[in-house]
């Protein structure tokens, strides 16, 4: 038996989220006396990270049925590696792909799932059990998985990646997807050409209505440039077009939950608490000092953005330049 | 064109949450109950549009308790044409998946839709599970969905991008924001969901994958630290000596 964690390569390096997977399986794994094995499409990247975050061995699936991602080819591919390794626990970030594989694997061998987990499981003789966020980030709830196999998708940023100097084992596996066709037809790829993909930033920085237009984002692409940030938007500046729908966070948007969230020109409605109030630390800036988002944050200015942002980024200069 | 929405009863949003029975057990009491807004805003809606355009039929489909039906109804007047409610404890997502893919597995739907994810769980497995069990295609967060013949073309969120795709029908979807704009049901939708179908279906037996041991209230922050405004770097120096953020 192995604990096997599903990874991914993006923009050319190991996802973080995979690599806090695989760390969490080296944990389960310690304490059931097994070890990590961890598996990805292709691999065509430095996979040296898998190795250090815990992977005792890394798996290459290959078929070319896997080149572009379909979620029934991608399934049958890890339920054979998971029969073959004899996995008994299998881990997927809670992400795109998460989302849309984990639920097939664990119909496929009848598994329990926890979806969107957030703390390690506590074990304890056959007791397995997970917490994970329900209500949107209001309560947290502890399942217990009763199936012999087990399955858990992991909300990303739940825990700082640890890697050590360690090196696994890389191999092929070769999947045989012969019989199994897909009829979806994969017409057009449009990528999102931003350079920090929004649920992976540690620091966000976020803007709503109270920056008047969109003419106005210039000082909050600045902040979050001084930051090492990316950007992000409450629903109504993406319902404007304002900013790109992929930017919208809250409920009916993107869900996050960076290390450090800040909001500017956004009131707080609990909508948008929803996508965010996983974020570690929140800090809001609002000309209204009645702004509900206040009582959510860790820090506050209450002050007009169009003073307030150009001295923060100044202050933030001063500060990287003092760094170094 | 016959279309199945499945439908899950959440508490509103905006409902303070609370549990009883030892933190076992959400507490009812006071809590309004609606139909999942993804559920509804985008998979009903945009069935409902497909139906009005192409012809068809949409029916809803609920795993749950007597209790929901209220929310049903409401799917109803908005303008479904029958619904089904499986008398079975929606314990997790495959023990909903299994009730639906039972019920639907001969029934000859064209299309099977639901939300991204309900408000209540968050999980989004419904859709992938019911895929695997009813061995149909699977598209998850569709933001676009259209259908010319037998021929389904749908945008949906990838990771890092967004894709388009055609798929032939029959097909399982899961949507997300941009399938549709909500509708509000007007007094003769709510006149007409009280005479509209519903049946009870009993369910198959299923066996319980996973159960919630305890729930606890996630706890609030601590009183805001304001910063004057003239002196933004005051919270820069905060962020990097106490909150370790930068």
């Amino acid at each position: 038996m192995s604990v096997l964690v599903y990874t991914e390569i993006g923009k050319g390096k190991i996802k973080k989220a995979s690599l806090e997977a695989v760390n969490y399986g080296r944990r389960i794994a310690a304490e059931l006396n097994t070890s990590v094995t961890a598996i990805i499409v292709g691999g065509d990247a430095d996979l040296s990270d898998l190795g250090k975050a815990g992977a005792k061995k890394v798996l290459k699936l290959k078929n070319d049925k896997l080149a572009n991602f379909d979620g029934k080819y991608l399934a049958e591919a890890i339920e054979q590696v998971a029969t073959a390794e004899n996995s008994t626990i299998i881990i997927f970030s809670h992400d795109f792909t998460g989302k849309e594989v984990a639920p097939r694997i664990a119909a496929k061998f009848k598994a329990g799932i926890v979806a969107g987990a957030v703390g390690n499981p506590v074990i304890s003789g056959d007791s397995f059990s997970v917490m994970k966020n329900v209500f949107s980030g209001k309560a947290t709830a502890m399942y217990s998985i009763n199936s012999a196999k087990k399955i858990i998708s992991l909300l990303p940023n739940s825990f700082p990646v640890i890697l050590m100097d360690e090196t696994a084992e890389v191999a092929d596996f070769a999947v045989n997807l012969d019989n199994i066709t897909s009829p979806v037809k994969v017409k057009e790829v449009k990528k999102d050409t931003s350079e920090l993909n929004l649920p992976d930033a540690e620091l966000v920085v976020s803007a709503g209505r109270g920056m008047k237009g969109p003419e106005n984002w210039g000082m909050i692409e600045e902040l979050a440039k001084s930051l090492g940030a990316a950007t992000a938007c409450s629903r109504p500046v993406a319902d404007m077009h304002w900013r790109p729908h992929h930017e919208h966070v809250g409920q009916t948007g993107v869900a996050i939950r960076p290390n450090l969230y800040f909001a500017i020109g956004i009131s707080g409605a609990i909508q948008h608490l929803a996508g965010v109030n996983g974020s570690k630390t929140i800090v809001v800036i609002n000309s209204d000092k009645d702004a509900p988002f206040f009582k959510s944050a860790d820090y506050g200015i209450v002050g007009d953005a169009f003073e307030v942002v150009p001295k923060l980024i100044q202050a933030i200069k001063d500060f990287k330049a003092n760094q170094n | 064109m016959k279309i199945l929405v499945c439908i899950s009863n959440v508490p509103d949003t905006t409902t303070k949450i609370g549990f009883t029975n030892n933190d076992t057990t959400l507490n009812t009491a006071g809590v309004q109950f609606v139909i999942n807004p993804y559920d509804e805003w985008y998979a009903l809606v945009r069935a409902l549009e497909l139906k009005e355009t192409l012809g068809g039929n949409v029916t809803i489909i609920h795993v749950g308790g007597a209790d929901s039906e209220p929310t049903i109804r409401k799917g109803l007047a908005i303008g479904a044409d029958d619904a089904v409610r499986i008398d079975a404890e929606p314990n997790d997502a495959f023990a909903v998946a299994e009730q639906i893919a039972a019920y639907a597995k001969d029934k000859g739907f064209d299309l099977i839709m639901a939300g991204k994810e309900t408000i209540s769980y968050n999980s989004s497995m419904v859709g992938g599970m019911l895929a695997e069990l009813l061995n149909l295609p699977y598209i998850s967060l569709a933001t676009k969905l259209d259908v010319a013949g037998s021929v389904a073309t749908i945008e949906h969120d990838i990771d890092g991008g967004t894709e388009v795709v055609e798929c032939p029908l029959p097909l399982i979807l899961s949507a997300s924001k941009g399938m549709s704009e909500a509708r509000i049901p007007n007094m003769r939708g709510i006149m007409a969901a009280r005479s509209k179908p519903l049946t009870v279906v009993a369910p198959i037996a299923s066996d319980k994958l996973t159960n919630i041991v305890s729930y606890k209230l996630t706890a609030g922050r601590t009183d805001c630290k304001y910063i004057d405004a003239s002196t933004p770097e005051k919270l820069v120096e905060l962020l990097h000596t106490e909150a370790k953020a930068i």
